[in-house]
This record gives structure tokens, sequence and C-alpha cells, in this order.
């Protein structure tokens, strides 16, 4: 995967994760373009589209849209179902997950992605284990919170 | 709400967001946000330290609104604090920072890369993976330099978590993606192979995307990975659905790591053991047969992804091409797709059976589907899902059925959406000439192409229907019919006065016969668009009368006039001002056997490469020739028009041919759109393709059968007779270089540079006889006034070997004003 964009429907910018390098204006532009040719599709058309060398994959939740660009060898069909898999990571986390949930708390929405995608690649497709990572680290600032060190803390295994 | 209660919820930050949100216009925001920074930055500067969760809560502020799509130009060394917090959520605000908000100062990076050592190597694997993560995430050069030696090992040593096994993989691959000098094959690369019979699958599918990737660049390093990627395949697909536990997704188990899996055999040819092959063709098989069983649920999710690892298989399939009974029935699956009710399927369907389309195996097999494509095309309301089907139509063309296809191409085309139509011109064109049996069916459909879609129809087509128009003498008559009654057409494309201009100048004798073509009405017809039309075409269009000037002496009168009023020999244009004024005074002047000899019929074009092909293999992967075959073409074709025993006098006459504005270059003036350095396609010699652009840049010059060194113009234009020698000396008046006196034995040349108030003059003598000369001398005079100008200076004497090209010259330097 090149990049993966959350934006609402009015084409604000909720969430970018960027797996190859590019300029701050590249991904400027980028997003402009992109956003304006998703959010131009209709309803009933199909989920891929091609723009400039990449595959585009969309699905709208909601109020949010999430796209996807991926290369030419990869395959459609299971990154839906990766944005799927995204949409069910955060939903469990946060309780049945809406748009207000990603703008409050951004930084979680990009932890969250960490753990199950790095570099563009899946990383760990186990719902529990994902989830198991998070609420460890979740663990850890609580108990930095009352005072113990972390390093005393025994190694979770995430198994 | 989540399991854990968040005590770290900066409620900061909460409020702020709130603000941003609550801010009716955006200079509200824009003021706001400045309130903010200004107030961070008095924080940062502040003599108060500040604890750990207020940067925390700054840093990740400041984030916010850089994500926002504002500039952040500071905070990049609070967040660096940050990473040597032993707070959890602190670092980890800290590593988000400087992963979104990339610095290159080297004073920070050190200090980066000083705290991310510092975590990997802290046996904390919470830590351990926010350092993975941040490298992957940014995948810097420096970060390369100072962790690729040291990932591999975490990788694969024994004691390391599985989570952290995960991200050391991936951390591996982006890295190997940006640097890959950096990344050395190593012991630890069999031993990432055997990462793929871990117990844990969330390693197992971590590895897999780096492996796939190694395996590209360095296959013999991987290739024990096939066998254990069938046995792994196999394994998921013959499990139950309750066996991989929560690596099933929605009843189809482990559909990521499948996929992969499938992918990753795609890197190597099939494989060479029998019993794995054996496998393997079973899991295929398998995989086939449950596309074919009742769903076992009727969420989308469960169809996603049990389609998900068809399409792969059928890619491996196709990759594979050997298999013909799995090549048939996949598409026959993909077939069934084809109509499917969900608009995915089919557009992905239309994809895959591209690729299908050109195996031998299952060529036949797809075009047994082409009423469906032919309705998808029609029908189909998304563009993608029509694009898909064009592309489709397009790979599945043969002889049996390229009439059809291009006809429904062309009707496809008066309505396809702008963006996808030059595409689909070149398209039409290349078909068109491969598949014509019948050439007046080929000129019909580049005509209709100009008609429906003159825009979008590049140099290259019309380039090419000439050629080939001219190269087939079968067609020419229907050609110059059919263009004579486009051309009626009152609203006709700028194109098709191009093609039709050029064509009734060479072949409208052709129809000259009917009165209703008659010279005259041929004449009216593209004057009539002649005010229309953009300069080049006007100045094709001013060739065309010339050359109906030769092929049709009762319209030099009215033809004259046209070149003679103002608006042609005084034109602001300085090409159509020159021909005008070249092509009036050639046509009066000139006696007819030399006018019939300067206009001769345009011979056959040698037989050269599509540029088509080319055009369209650079605006779209993979296109029916490969790009090195026509590179190979070309550069073969310079190094032989450019090799040999010319010396550096080629390069340098080349260069000043190509500054010199020849009229008989381009008399015929379709060369005049070609690149100016075009090579002429010398005797015998290739292929190098004239109306490409990527033609080798300096002209050869031609070389005619004396074995002499002329720098005559292009060999294809035929060269004015050498009797005169009144003729032979006029041309020097505006041309540099040329034959200044030929008899039986000798031909001599002319090569003069001039700059300002200096020239030179380089003679070059060419022993025509097949004996050698001896004592050879020369001498030049210089009468009078020219004697004090000019200094003459004999380069060398040398006795003259027959018959070769030789490099003897002397030089003449003139200080004339």
């Amino acid at each position: 995967m090149q990049f993966m964009l959350l934006f609402s429907r009015q084409g604000k910018l909720r969430l970018q994760k960027w797996y190859v390098p590019l300029s701050d204006k590249e991904k400027k532009k980028i997003t402009r373009e992109l956003v304006q040719t998703v959010l131009a599709r209709k309803p009933k058309m199909c989920s891929f589209l091609e723009w400039r060398d990449l595959k585009i994959v969309y699905k709208r939740y909601a109020s949010l849209y999430f796209c996807c660009a991926i290369e030419d060898q990869d395959n459609e069909l299971i990154t839906l179902e990766i944005i799927h898999r995204y949409v069910e990571l955060l939903d469990k986390y946060f309780g049945s997950v809406c748009e207000l949930d990603i703008i409050f708390n951004f930084e979680k929405a990009y932890f969250i992605l960490d753990e199950f995608l790095l570099g563009g690649e899946a990383q760990e497709t186990s719902k529990k284990n994902v989830l198991k990572a998070i609420e460890q680290a979740d663990l850890l600032q609580e108990v930095s919170n009352t005072g113990l060190h972390p390093e005393s803390f025994v190694n979770p295994s995430c198994v | 709400m989540p399991a854990v209660s968040k005590g770290d919820g900066m409620r900061g930050l909460a409020v702020f967001i709130s603000d941003i949100r609550n801010c009716k216009s955006k200079e509200a925001e824009i003021k706001r946000i400045n309130k903010e920074l200004a107030n961070i930055r008095s924080k940062f500067k502040g003599d108060k330290a500040l604890d750990g969760y207020s940067k925390k809560k700054y840093v990740c502020k400041l984030l916010f609104i850089f994500l926002l799509g504002h500039d952040i130009d500071f905070g990049h060394m609070e967040a660096v604090n940050l990473l040597s917090s032993n707070k959890y959520t602190e670092k980890q605000i800290g590593y988000l920072f400087i992963s979104v908000l990339v610095n290159s100062n080297s004073e920070l990076i050190r200090l980066i890369n000083n705290a991310i050592k510092n975590d990997l190597s802290s046996r904390n694997p919470t830590f351990m993976c926010l350092a993975l993560h941040c490298i992957a995430n940014v995948g810097s050069r420096e970060m390369a330099e100072a962790f690729a030696s040291e990932i591999p090992r975490i990788l694969v040593a024994g004691d390391t978590m599985d989570s952290v096994k995960q991200s050391a993989a991936l951390c591996l691959l982006r890295l190997y993606k940006t640097s890959p000098d950096l990344v050395l094959m190593g012991e630890w690369t069999s031993r990432v192979v055997h990462l793929l019979n871990d117990q844990h699958m969330g390693v197992v599918t971590a590895a897999i995307s780096l492996i796939t990737c190694l395996s590209q660049k360095n296959p013999d390093e991987f290739k024990t990975c096939v066998s254990l990627a069938v046995s792994r395949l196999s394994r998921i697909v013959s499990s139950a659905s309750t066996d991989l536990q929560d690596y099933t997704y929605y009843f189809v188990p482990a559909p990521w790591l499948s996929c992969k899996l499938l992918r990753l055999l795609q890197c190597y040819p099939p494989p060479e053991d029998g019993a794995v092959k054996g496998r393997l063709v079973e899991c295929l098989e398998t995989i086939l047969n449950k596309a074919q069983e009742p769903p076992k649920s009727k969420k989308v999710q469960h169809s996603n992804a049990k389609n998900a690892i068809l399409f792969e298989a059928i890619s491996l399939i196709i990759h594979y091409d050997s298999e013909p009974n799995l090549l048939v029935r996949a598409c026959n699956q993909l077939g069934q797709f084809l109509q499917h009710r969900e608009t995915n399927l089919r557009y992905l369907a239309l994809e895959s059976m591209c690729t299908l389309a050109s195996s031998e195996f299952s060529h036949e097999a797809v075009k047994t589907h082409i009423e469906t494509v032919i309705n998808a095309l029609k029908t189909e309301r998304d563009v993608s899902v029509r694009q898909r089907a064009a592309d489709l139509l397009y790979a599945m063309c043969d002889r049996s059925n390229a009439k059809q296809i291009v006809a429904e191409m062309l009707s496809y085309l008066e309505t396809a959406d702008y963006s996808i139509r030059e595409e689909m011109v070149l398209k039409v064109a290349i078909l068109a000439e491969k598949y014509a049996v019948d050439y007046s069916w080929y000129v019909d459909t580049i005509l209709n192409l100009i008609r429906i879609a003159g825009d979008y129809v590049s140099e290259e087509v019309w380039y090419r229907v000439i050629q080939i128009v001219i190269n087939r003498d079968d067609v020419q008559g229907y050609a110059a019919k059919t263009v004579f009654e486009a051309l009626q057409a009152p609203a006709c494309h700028e194109n098709m006065v191009k093609v039709g201009g050029y064509i009734l100048g060479e072949f409208g004798n052709l129809i000259a016969g009917d009165p209703r073509s008659s010279p005259l009405v041929q004449f009216n017809l593209l004057h009539s668009k002649f005010h229309l039309c953009s300069v080049p075409t006007r100045a094709l269009l001013l060739s065309a009368y010339i050359k109906f000037i030769n092929l049709f002496p009762e319209t030099k009168a009215t033809i004259q006039e046209v070149l003679r009023c103002d608006s042609q020999i005084r034109n602001s244009d300085v090409e159509l001002q020159q021909r005008a004024v070249e092509y009036l005074k050639l046509s009066s002047i000139a006696s007819t056997d030399v006018l019939a000899t300067v206009l001769e019929e345009m011979p056959p074009f040698p037989e050269r490469e599509s540029s088509i092909l080319a055009k369209l293999k650079k605006k779209k992967g993979p296109g029916a020739v490969s790009v090195t075959e026509l590179e190979d073409n070309k550069r073969e074709g310079g190094e032989l028009n450019g090799g040999g025993d010319r010396g550096p006098d080629t390069a340098a006459m080349a260069a000043s041919n190509a500054s010199t504005p020849s009229p008989s270059a381009d008399l015929l003036g379709i060369r005049s759109a070609a690149p100016v350095g075009a090579p002429p396609a010398s005797t015998g010699s290739l292929l190098v393709d004239v109306f490409s652009e990527a033609g080798p840049a300096a002209p050869s010059a031609a070389v005619n059968d004396d074995g002499f060194l002329s720098s005559a113009p292009p060999s294809e234009d035929p060269a004015p007779p050498l009797s005169e020698a009144d003729e032979l000396l006029n041309k020097f008046v505006c041309k540099n270089n040329g034959v200044l006196f030929e008899n039986q034995l000798l031909q001599i040349g002319i090569k003069s540079e001039y700059r300002q108030n200096l020239g030179r003059m380089y003679l070059f003598y060419g022993n025509k006889t097949s004996v050698q000369f001896a004592s050879f001398t020369t001498t030049v005079s210089c009468p009078g006034d020219l004697q004090s100008h000019i200094l003459f200076v004999p380069l060398c004497s040398e006795t003259k070997p027959s018959n070769r090209i030789t490099q003897w010259k002397a030089i003449t330097s003139s200080l004339s004003p």
C-alpha cells in the first residue's frame, strides 16, 4: 500500500498515513486531487478506480471515506477487507466508533493503525492480538501513572 | 468507551480541538491556531522546565495543527526529548510527531537515532516495537545506515518476542525498499525463510511480505521458500473454519496469509519438484472448487475474502501459463463473474481476463465471451468498468474478430470519457493496422477515427495512415476518393484536412477523371478549408498546391493567383511566407521536367516499427510490443548510420545540416512536423523511425553510391539534377554545403560555416575512379580584393586512395566582413 486517507464527505482529512516518501507539497496535491475524484463517484459505482499509475480502493462508512492507494500487482478485494478490518478495530476500541472519536483521539487512530499495518503491509491479522497489544500499551500507561517504573513490568506475552 | 480508562486524555487538547471545530470561518480558525502556536512557543522557551505531561500535550497539539494542513517549524526538539521519557505515552507521542513531521536536521537525526537505539536494546518488547514502528514509518537513509544490520539480528534471534519479530520483519522490508544497498544478505536470510514455518500466524504474515520483496531481487537466495509456501498454503486451504481460530475471517481461513502466499509463488516459476507441484495444483483446484460451493455467510466480507483468494489464485495460474486445465477453469470462473450482480466482481473479472487473453492456452476460451464484453461496454454505468471492457476487447482481438471489435470500439469512442479517448484512438489505430486484410477497411477506420475523435488523434496515427497509403498502390485510389468525400462534410476536423491535403496532393490524379472530383474541384475543396486551419496545416496545404501545379497544369494559373496574394507572400508566419514565395517562384521558373522531378511521387517508406505502439506503451503499461525491442532498433539504427569510418566530420556536418534551412529538404511538407534532426533512411539500412520522438539527435549524412560524403539533403528527397553547373552554384546562395563540381573523375564538395565576419570553408575532393590519384594538388585562386581577406591553408596532401571516402581537406579562412 502506498498511502491511506480518511476524509469526510466535505473533504476534510481526518487521517493520513503515507507509506512512501513524498514531500509535503506532493502529499497536499495528491490529497486534494484524490479527495475530489473519490467524492465525485456515485453510490452504485464499483469500489476500485485507476488514478495516475495506482489503483484506488475506497469504501464509505457512515460519514467517513476510507481510501487506500495500492500498486498494480496488489489485490483489490483483500485491500477492501483491510479497510473493513481497520474499521472493526476502531469500532471495538472506541465502542461503536464514529467520526468524532477519530477527530478527538486522532493519535489513537494512528497507534491502532500501526499495530495492524506496518510499512503498508498487514502485520497482524488477528483482531484479538491487535487489540491486546493496544490494551497492553494502555495498561503500561496506567502503571506509569501510578508511579511504577515500566521496566519492572513483566514482559507481556503477545501470543 | 475503551476497556481501559484513558487517564491520559489530554483535556487541553480536547478543548483546543473543540475550539477549532467551533470556528465559524477560516480566518477564525487561523486566528485561534496562531494564538495557540504563540502560547506553545512561549511555553517551550520559558525558563520553567515543562513536565512530561505538558510537553506531551503541547507536542500533540502541534501535531494536530500540522495534520490540519498548517506548517509547523518548531517542536522537534521537544518531541525528541519525549523519546527519552520512560513514560510510555510520552514516548509514543514523541515517536508519532517525528514520524509525521520528518526533519532533516542532522543533530536531531543523531538524537533520534540514539533514542531508537536505546529502545531497541531495552529488552522491553513494547518499547522495541515503538522504535521499530518509527523506523518503518520514516525509513530514512540515516536510519537505514544506523540500523540495517541490527534489525535482521533481532528478526531471527531466538529470544525475540513474536510481536517484535512481526514489526522487525516489516521494518526491514521498508528499509530494503528505500535503501536496498544497505540491507546485505547474510546468514539471516535462510532463517528468515524458515519463519514461514513459524507457529504464530502473525509472524508468518509479516515475514512473508519481506520474503516476497527480497526474493524478487535475489531469487536464488530465497528459492527454498517455494516448497514451504506450498505446504503452508495447502494446510490453510484444507483446514476447517474452526482450526485457525482468530485468524479465520468471516468463515474464511487466513485470507490475508493465503493471498500473500499466492503472491509469493508468483515470484517463481512452477515448482520443479513433482510432489510440490502436485500439492500446489491440488490447492488451486480446491480454491476453484470452493468458488462453486454455496457461501457460508451472506456477509459481503465473506465473499470478498473468498474471492480475493480466488483472484490471486487465478493470477498465479495465469503467471504459470502451463496448466491448460486450470487455465480453462479459471477462464470459465471469470466468465461467470462477468455477469455477476456485484460491480466489483465484474470489474475484477474484466481486469483478470485481460491477462488471460494473452495466454495461448486460454485465448480461444476468452474469445467466447466477446458478446458479454461488448454488452458490458455498451451498458455498464460505471466508467471504470466500461474502460476495463474496452481494454479486454483490445486484448482479445485477433484476425477473426478484428472487424467486429474495431467497430464496437469506434462506436464506444463516440460517447467515451475525454480522459480515455487518446488511448482508445491509439488502440483502434493499432488494431486496424495489425489485422487489416483489406486496406481500404483500414483507411476507412482511420478516417472514422479522425471524424469521431479528431482532437485525440495524435500525429503518430495520421502519419501512419499516410505511410501505409504511400506504400500500398492498391489502396491509393480508394484513399483519394474517400478522403475527398470526407472533406466535403461541412465541419471537418483539421486532422482530416491534413490527411486529405497530403493524399490529394500525392494521388489526386487518380480521381481527377471524374468531373465531380476534377482538379479544380479538389483545389477549391482544399482551399475552402484553408482559412480555418492552423499554421502547420496551412503549410501542408501549400505544399499540396504546388503538387497540384505539377499534377494538373490547368490549375497553375488559379493556384499561382492564390500564392501571389498578399495573405500568402506577406504572411506574418515565416514558414508560410517562405513556402508561398518559393513555390510561386518554383512554379514560374522551373521547366516541367524539373518540376516533375522535384515533385515526384513520394517513394515508399521503408518498413519500420510503428511509433504508435511506442506511444501507447508510454501512456500505459504492457503493450503489444516490448519496449526494449523498439529501443534496440533505434539504437542499432543510430549506430549504423553514424558508425563506420566517417570520422568526426559527420557530427559537425550533421549539425550544420540541421541548422541550414534548405527548402528542398522539406519540400513535401510532411517532414516539417517531424523533429529537425530526423535521420534519413540511408540506402540499405534501417529501421529508425523517422517520426519517433526519441530518434537519434544528429542526422547522419546520406551516403550516395559514389561513396562520397555528400551533405545533400536526406536521400528520400529526389536531389536536383547535377548536370548544370549553374544550378550547382546557384544553390549556394542559400546553402552552406553541397556538391560544387562533378565529372567522371572527381567530385568536389564544399562545406562552410560562417559566424559574423568570420568564415571557414572546407573543400572535399572525392575520387570517383577505381584508380589512385597521384600527385594530386589543388590551387585556389582568389581574385582581386578577396586576396587580402582570405587565408588559404592547405591541410594535408596525401595521395588519394581509390574509391574510398577520404578526409582530405584544405581549409580556407576568410575574414570578409
